[in-house]
């Protein structure tokens, strides 16, 4: 068991994204996550307003249950196949994150306690951070068209140029953030309360 | 059955994203800053063997199991689409570590403000949605 407990080299990842990829479009599925998004606005009775959400969402089911797996697999991965040790990223990105304030390597987990931690978001600027955040996440997606899953992997591996501008679209936007935006952001959402 | 195949996979899908620590949000900071080759590594080598499995599955003309045809179809030859709303999604990518996949993977890690941030996905899923005629496609 304990090659499952650590972290999984990059080429395994990889290729096992492919193979889910390759699972689903054997069943006659899409793999592309951010359609969930679409359906669920549906569920709670979007299409009433909109034409862009009057879809028939049972046709969407695999997907949520896709996504309902995607949940359940971070919990199997972190109950029973955890890595005791921190996400060991470079020594280059760690100085620049205690910079800024966040403090790592520090306890367990996927994401800062500056930003995710329950109490932060009695802070409203770190509230509002994650609120941006997801807001673009979803109209971004959608005016795209795709995620990394729609676009960067199904779209790039099918050889689709407007998925390849995409996947420019997501980096100019990253980059922006990471470069220009979050160095100034950062020591303020990670400021004591 | 179909329901637990479907489990079964984004459930490998969801484990996947985890040992890989494609949803650190760690990760990401470094991916962006150009510090480590491992995000690359997982992205590349996933394009790379996904389009070698693309090409052999239609150098061979293979059908889904229901006899479809696979959902391999052209992307639409607009361009602006992609890169305003890709820049968008990149932004919040960034912010939040996370792209849709890892948003529902982190839930299943227990980390309960992710819900605030899908919440806010589908709002602006929704938002799109209500305002797409005005945007250029």
């Amino acid at each position: 068991m304990e090659f499952l407990s650590q972290p999984w080299h990059w080429s395994v990842s990889g290729v096992l994204i492919a193979l889910t990829m390759l699972a689903l479009l054997l069943l006659g599925k899409e793999f592309g996550v951010s359609s969930n998004l679409r359906t669920m606005c549906t569920l709670v009775g979007a299409g009433r307003r909109h034409d862009f959400f009057r879809i028939d969402w049972r046709a969407q089911t695999w997907n949520l249950v896709f996504a309902a797996g995607a949940i359940l697999g971070g919990f199997i991965a972190t109950t029973w196949l955890a890595n005791p040790d921190p996400v060991a990223i470079s020594a280059e990105t760690t100085a620049y994150l205690n910079s800024v304030g966040i403090d790592y390597p520090a306890g367990e987990g996927f994401v800062p306690d500056e930003l995710y931690a329950m109490d932060r978001l009695l802070q409203p600027l770190n509230w509002l951070f994650l609120v941006v955040g997801g807001f673009l996440i979803g109209f971004g997606t959608r005016w795209a068209g795709g995620c990394t899953s729609g676009h960067a992997i199904s779209g790039l591996a099918n050889l689709q140029l407007p998925s390849l501008v995409a996947v420019i679209g997501f980096f100019i936007g990253g980059l922006v953030m990471t470069w220009l935006i979050l160095p100034f952001l950062l020591p303020y959402l990670t400021a004591a309360a | 059955m179909k329901f637990l195949t479907y489990l079964g996979i984004g459930t490998i899908f969801g484990i996947v994203m985890t040992k890989s620590e494609a949803v650190s949000w760690f990760r990401i900071q470094e991916m962006f800053r150009f510090e480590s080759f491992h995000m690359y590594g997982i992205i590349g080598v996933a394009v790379v063997v996904g389009a070698l499995l693309v090409a052999l599955l239609k150098r061979f003309d293979v059908h889904a199991i229901d006899g479809s045809e696979l959902r391999l179809k052209p992307k639409a030859h607009t361009y602006r689409r992609y890169i305003y709303g890709g820049t968008l999604f990149g932004l919040g990518w960034a912010m939040t570590g996370a792209c849709p996949g890892p948003l529902f993977t982190l839930l299943g890690h227990g980390i309960l403000s992710i819900v605030l941030v899908i919440a806010s996905a589908v709002l602006g899923t929704y938002v799109y949605g209500a305002f797409r005629g005005r945007l250029p496609h």
